[in-house]
């Protein structure tokens, strides 16, 4: 009897063995498979930018594979859940090292994640071009394999800081920020430089509430500022100033690129009209991001989240640089594509990027928007208020 | 520092009128925790689930009635009762399935297996709530319509103003309080609630239907959480599958504070909590100099909250009045 349960355990491991082995691996004719990873949050409460980080990538990977495959090569997307959480963007990532046929790791959304799981891609030259995140720290290591297409918050933040002092002529101004890397990093840069250019910080605070902001806003209604600088993502944002605004306080309202969503109004509504938040996503009015934003829709049936487009631009960029070491009809290793990512000079929606030794942009283009209508299928038609191309901050050692 | 101190002064009332709203909504969440553990003395976890899935029922109706053009054809105290009653009967029926399946099973169990259970239904459940709103409305992230009416403001003061949503809330919470108080109270099926709360067995024996008394239970709580639920939706406007876990945690708190099982201390430990919480955020900054801000209010209300437990472990009404509910 025991001896009959071993035999069926040993023929079912078999079949399972069978079933397991990739695809590519039984019909060997083709040339093999390059994957593209990404990893953002698909699950928890930012699943929506994760995924739009996803689509993006997918979407990119559809439109523009063409090349690899006509040479015979299978191209996939392989999606990671790194549901926000640095634990889980680190485990994911063992698991992305382990997969040979995994050459660019797109993602995350979240600094606080990318930075240890791109510990974990450096350890085999495994290259990451990351859409979102803006925190120094992911370049500022000087990792080879480390790219990013985004700006970085220690020129964004100031940037913003300069616009409220040089343009908006304020005197003071009342920073509250989310306490992730993201928003906290940003918040700080704002208030390092406006300190410079003469303006009263009167407040930093940081909150991790979601809901009810009435207890902040009402010594920030106390303090009268000239402007409320808020370092953080819309959903958090947008009721925070909604209910500034509703508890009447009279200032400007400023914040970074996390506020770059049309789901800002849909929250906000009337009350957010005349926000100004900076961003290094070129405005979705020029031609190519108006057909990407029309791709999106027509495949995925909603507008793009932000970072979709930087995620099309970083999986394009990934690809182009795939292209460019097929040498041979062989599969490049995953160091050449490292160093010929540096080398791609891509021109697409968010302007003509070009890595500098760092990985960051060589020129990134920062604008300062001001929203125009509480409608939020006018998003796109938000007014420019001040644009400033600017060269990624050298290596402070 | 002078100013400060005058600034202190100057928003007291407000930071007070803030605590205040606050409380009485984590009041309205903490009757569902306490009514249930009156009854079954079980921490039911999948309450916050259950009270955001009425809010995500609200926002349904309202944005049902939006799309029709209807939103501003009707006076607001229909829509608004309109949508109340549809979260309240979405959230008892949820409340009363979630029991059937998960908890009655475990009942005889000892009491962690409930407790986890429950925990595996609060997470059951976001992800649920998230998959039918991503396929119905493609949306993570779901935002009440704005009733003008609602965002009205009355001046109390010179700086001081009051929204009618806020009004709307204390009110409410009022008036379901004073409705929870007579149902257990005055009436037979409260009798019967109480009854099974002494003693299961001796009520089974007197002819009582245990089964149905409890149904009845998370059915009256988790209506009362579905309500709970659709006026936190119209106060802060932005809900998503996962927003009632914190407020859910705070007002099981509220709901321990004011002695757990006991619907008054609901109540009161709501109001103690949510002044606590204003009271930090709004000052903790002012006064220390920015050292500690707002950031500590959820560890100087819970610091508060384990002292007041050590001198008053049943909580602050917990053996005050011995009527359970």
């Amino acid at each position: 009897m025991i001896r009959h349960r071993v035999r069926l355990v040993q023929a079912l491991l078999a079949v399972l063995a069978v079933a397991l082995v990739p695809a590519s691996e039984l019909g060997a004719q083709g040339k093999g498979t390059i994957k593209i990873a990404t990893q953002s949050p698909l699950s928890g409460g930012q699943a929506a930018l994760g995924e739009g980080i996803k689509l993006g990538a997918q979407l990119a990977l559809e439109q523009l594979r063409g090349n690899l495959t006509k040479q015979g090569f299978k191209v996939e997307l392989v999606p990671f859940d790194d549901q926000a959480k640095p634990d889980v963007g680190v485990a994911n990532a063992k698991n992305i090292i382990a997969d040979k046929d995994i050459l660019v790791v797109i993602g995350h959304l979240n600094s606080g994640v990318a930075i240890p799981s791109s510990e974990v891609y450096k350890e085999v030259d495994l290259p990451m071009i990351s859409p979102a995140n803006t925190n120094e720290k992911i370049t500022d290591r000087g990792y080879p394999s480390v790219n990013r297409v985004c700006g970085r918050d220690d020129v964004q933040g100031p940037v913003g800081a300069e616009f409220a002092a040089q343009t908006l002529k304020v005197k003071s101004v009342y920073v509250v920020h989310d306490k992730t890397t993201y928003g906290q990093g940003v918040a700080e840069a704002f208030k390092a430089e406006a300190e410079k250019k003469g303006v009263k910080v009167v407040a930093f605070e940081g909150t991790e509430e979601k809901s009810n902001f009435d207890p902040i806003i009402t010594p920030i209604k106390a303090k009268n500022p000239d402007l409320v600088y808020f370092g953080g993502i819309y959903d958090q944002g947008g009721p925070f100033f909604k209910q500034a605004r509703e508890k009447g306080v009279k200032a400007k309202f400023l914040g970074p690129d996390g506020l770059d969503s049309s789901d800002l109004v849909k929250i906000g509504g009337k009350t957010l009209v005349g926000l100004y938040y900076t961003t290094a996503a070129a405005p979705s009015t020029s031609p190519q991001a108006k057909k990407f934003g029309d791709d999106f829709k027509k495949k995925f049936g909603k507008n793009p989240e932000p970072y979709a487009s930087e995620s099309y631009v970083a999986t394009a960029i990934a690809l182009k640089a795939i292209e460019s070491t097929v040498a041979g009809g062989k599969a490049p290793t995953r160091a050449t594509v490292a160093a010929a990512i540096r080398k791609v000079k891509y021109a697409g929606m968010t302007g003509t990027i070009e890595f500098d030794d760092k990985g960051d942009p060589k020129k990134a283009s920062y604008y300062v928007m001001q929203v125009t209508s509480d409608n939020p299928e006018k998003w796109g038609e938000n007014k420019e208020a001040k644009r400033l191309a600017i060269a990624a901050p050298p290596l402070k050692k | 520092m002078g100013m400060d101190f005058d600034l202190l002064v100057r928003i007291f009332p407000e930071v007070l009128l803030d605590g205040i709203i606050l409380g009485f909504m984590y009041a309205l969440i903490a009757l569902g925790y306490t009514m249930v553990y009156g009854v079954l003395e079980f921490i039911n976890f999948a309450h916050s689930e259950i009270f955001i899935a009425g809010a995500f029922v609200g926002v349904e109706i309202l944005l049902g009635l939006q799309a029709r053009g209807l939103l501003d054809g009707f006076p607001w105290p229909f829509v608004l009762l309109l949508a109340l009653m549809a979260g309240m009967a979405a959230s008892g029926l949820l409340a009363v399935t979630v029991e059937r399946i998960a908890y009655r099973p475990l009942r005889g169990a000892p009491r962690l297996i409930p407790l986890i259970s429950a925990i595996g239904v609060s997470f059951f459940l976001q992800d649920l709530i998230r998959l039918v709103e991503s396929l119905w409305r493609n949306a993570f992230n779901l935002v009440y319509p704005s009733i003008d009416a609602l965002n009205l403001r009355l001046e109390l003061t010179e700086t001081m103003d009051v929204s009618v949503k806020s009004l709307v809330v204390i009110v409410s919470a009022l008036l379901m309080l004073w409705a929870l108080h007579l149902i257990v109270n005055r009436t037979k099926v409260g009798t019967a609630i109480r009854a099974v709360a002494e003693d299961q067995a001796a009520a089974s024996l007197m002819g009582i239907d245990v089964n149905r008394i409890i149904s009845l239970t998370f059915l009256i709580g988790g209506a009362m959480g579905g309500a709970a639920g659709v006026l936190f939706g119209v106060q802060y406007g932005l809900i998503n599958p996962y927003s009632g876990f914190i407020p859910g945690l705070k007002a099981f708190t509220a709901a321990v504070l004011g002695g757990i099982g006991n619907i008054p201390g609901a109540m009161v430990g709501g109001l103690v909590l949510g002044l606590l919480e204003a009271f930090a955020a709004s000052y903790l900054s002012l006064l220390t100099g920015g050292a500690f801000g707002a950031e500590y209010k959820d560890i100087f209300a819970f610091s508060a909250l384990i002292l007041i437990l050590i001198f008053r472990p049943k909580g602050l009404l917990g053996e005050v009045v011995r009527e359970r509910a």
